[in-house]
């Protein structure tokens, strides 16, 4: 009986193992007080803040917050990028010209562009949107460009030779073609603009916000408060790759087959 | 070297014109595919120099030759997959964007589209014809009805075999009901077993619709099984070194393979074939 219900379940459970392992460390370090409590308070203490700050308290509405721009920056990096990565990878000869360029903007840290955002776009919503959306953008630029030009060969060929013109080879073919790396880019991209919204919401004046929440709880030293708030950023972050994965599984169901 | 006409009966080169859409080049009447003068090169090498074929219609040619000589290169050239550096291909005297083809793929992997079930990989070319939904449909039912064969076409194609899907990639070639049927070695990525099954249903369908077709293949044996005229080809730079029919009766199956006129033919070709290959 028990070694057929561990069968049936222990697949499932496995993924805990790590989860429950921390927080019994957590616990354990709490309790023999390796770390000063004040610094380290229980993982019930953490939860419960958590627990009552979504519930009861302003955690939900920070949370809320930076959800909202780690979308809002998504969404206006796809819509700028997606189309600029067909258009790039359509002629090689374009993206080549311009590889430099992507690549060196791409490997500069978001982070060190928020002085220049904030003169672009003064203090305010605008500027972290901005740079979120600037740091995602590109990364989705470079895969959704790298999927257009490594469309294969054949299957435009194959296009082309039953009558489509380059419009529908592109349309019907080439398109199809970059969707696995246009879905790499884009949860690449979420997950950084997420990244950089935390960030931004840390350094350049907010009031609202995972990132403002995690430095005030520090600062006056709620460390329950800081933990929940941790936790909370964690499992957006989490939620988000999940999201993208299901959505891939979904609409590129042929990928990898 | 001169114009290679296949055509053993019809007329020749003097013949009148055949009855070709006003503004089409003169072709001889019988002759589907003409190429005159094709040059290809390469980096570093001609592939073809003033290269000339005729192709009869409604006949099945296997082309076969040495490697590199550039069998899959002609019939790419021929389909507008592949530029050519000068010369003319014409199709009863049109250009190939005005004529229907089909074309299978060796990969059909990469050939078939992974994103579209069975049923609109096949549908997918109907589109440039400008048909009816019903029509369609329609289409796609003789098809398989002439395939006679058991093929779920909803599912998407890495749902299916490798038989499965090449079929699916014959099956959208044959749809659109095309003049030409180019196949570049259709069934060397599948097992004996699909090979001979294929084989089998593409001879009862292409016999049906006398569709002039052209095989690319490196087996001999199923070269000369198919074909109505078997094209051997030379070393490069690549000219027809023999045109050898093949008169068997159709439908042809694996006992032709062990009649005296398919051994007698089968043995010439690769006469052909090793005096080619030997050559410096």
């Amino acid at each position: 009986m028990i070694t057929h219900l561990s069968r049936r379940w222990g697949p499932r459970l496995q993924p805990l193992v790590g989860a429950l392992l921390i927080i019994f460390l957590w616990w354990f370090a709490h309790e023999v007080k390796l770390v000063d409590p004040v610094l380290l308070p229980s993982p019930g203490e953490s939860l419960d803040a958590f627990w009552k700050g979504l519930t009861q308290g302003t955690l939900w509405g920070d949370f809320y917050k930076t959800i909202v721009r780690t979308f809002a920056s998504f969404i206006i990096a796809t819509v700028i990028a997606v189309p600029l990565g067909i258009l790039l990878g359509s002629s090689e000869r374009v993206y080549r010209s311009l590889e430099f360029a992507i690549d060196f903007f791409r490997s500069t840290p978001a982070s060190a562009m928020f002085p220049l955002f904030l003169v672009l776009f003064g203090v305010g919503e605008a500027t972290k949107i901005a740079v979120a959306a600037f740091g995602a953008g590109l990364g989705i630029l470079f895969n959704v460009s790298y999927g257009v030009m490594n469309a294969r060969k054949q299957r435009q060929l194959a296009a082309k030779v039953m009558g489509a013109s380059s419009f529908k080879v592109l349309r019907d073919v080439t398109l199809w073609e970059s969707l696995p790396q246009t879905f790499v880019g884009m949860r690449s991209g979420v997950s950084l603009a997420l990244v950089i919204v935390i960030v931004a919401e840390m350094f350049i004046g907010s009031t609202d916000g995972l990132g403002q929440r995690i430095m005030n709880a520090q600062m006056v030293f709620d460390m329950p408060e800081m933990y929940a708030a941790i936790f909370a950023a964690g499992a957006l972050g989490y939620v988000l790759n999940l999201l993208f994965l299901v959505a891939e599984r979904r609409f590129v169901h042929w990928g990898g087959k | 070297m001169r114009a290679a006409h296949l055509q053993a009966v019809a007329s020749g080169p003097s013949a009148a014109p055949a009855e070709a859409a006003a503004g089409h080049r003169w072709f001889p009447a019988g002759t589907h595919i003409t190429v005159r003068g094709l040059t290809k090169r390469f980096e570093g090498g001609t592939l073809y120099e003033n290269f000339d074929l005729d192709i009869p219609k409604g006949k099945i040619i296997s082309i076969f030759g040495p490697n590199g000589c550039g069998k899959s290169t002609l019939i790419n050239m021929m389909s507008g997959i592949m530029p050519y550096d000068s010369g003319q291909i014409l199709f009863e005297g049109k250009e190939v964007r005005e004529s229907r083809i089909g074309y299978v793929f060796q990969n059909y992997r990469e050939a078939v589209f992974p994103w579209l079930r069975a049923r609109d990989n096949i549908r997918y070319p109907l589109q440039f014809l400008g048909l009816s939904r019903a029509e369609c449909d329609a289409r796609v039912e003789s098809l398989l009805a002439s395939f006679d064969v058991k093929l779920d076409l909803n599912r998407y194609p890495y749902e299916m075999s490798g038989g499965q899907q090449q079929l699916v990639s014959i099956m959208r070639a044959l749809v659109v009901d095309p003049e030409v049927l180019f196949l570049d070695e259709p069934f060397s990525a599948l097992d004996y077993e699909m090979t001979l099954f294929l084989r089998d249903r593409l001879q009862k369908v292409l016999i049906e619709r006398q569709t002039t077709t052209l095989l690319v293949s490196h087996d001999l044996d199923e070269a000369v099984c198919l074909a109505d005229i078997v094209l051997l080809l030379t070393k490069r730079p690549t000219h027809v070194s023999e045109i050898v029919p093949f008169d068997a009766p159709r439908p042809r199956t694996v006992d032709t393979t062990v009649t005296p006129e398919f051994v007698r033919v089968k043995s010439h070709c690769l006469e052909v074939f090793q005096r080619e290959v030997r050559k410096p």
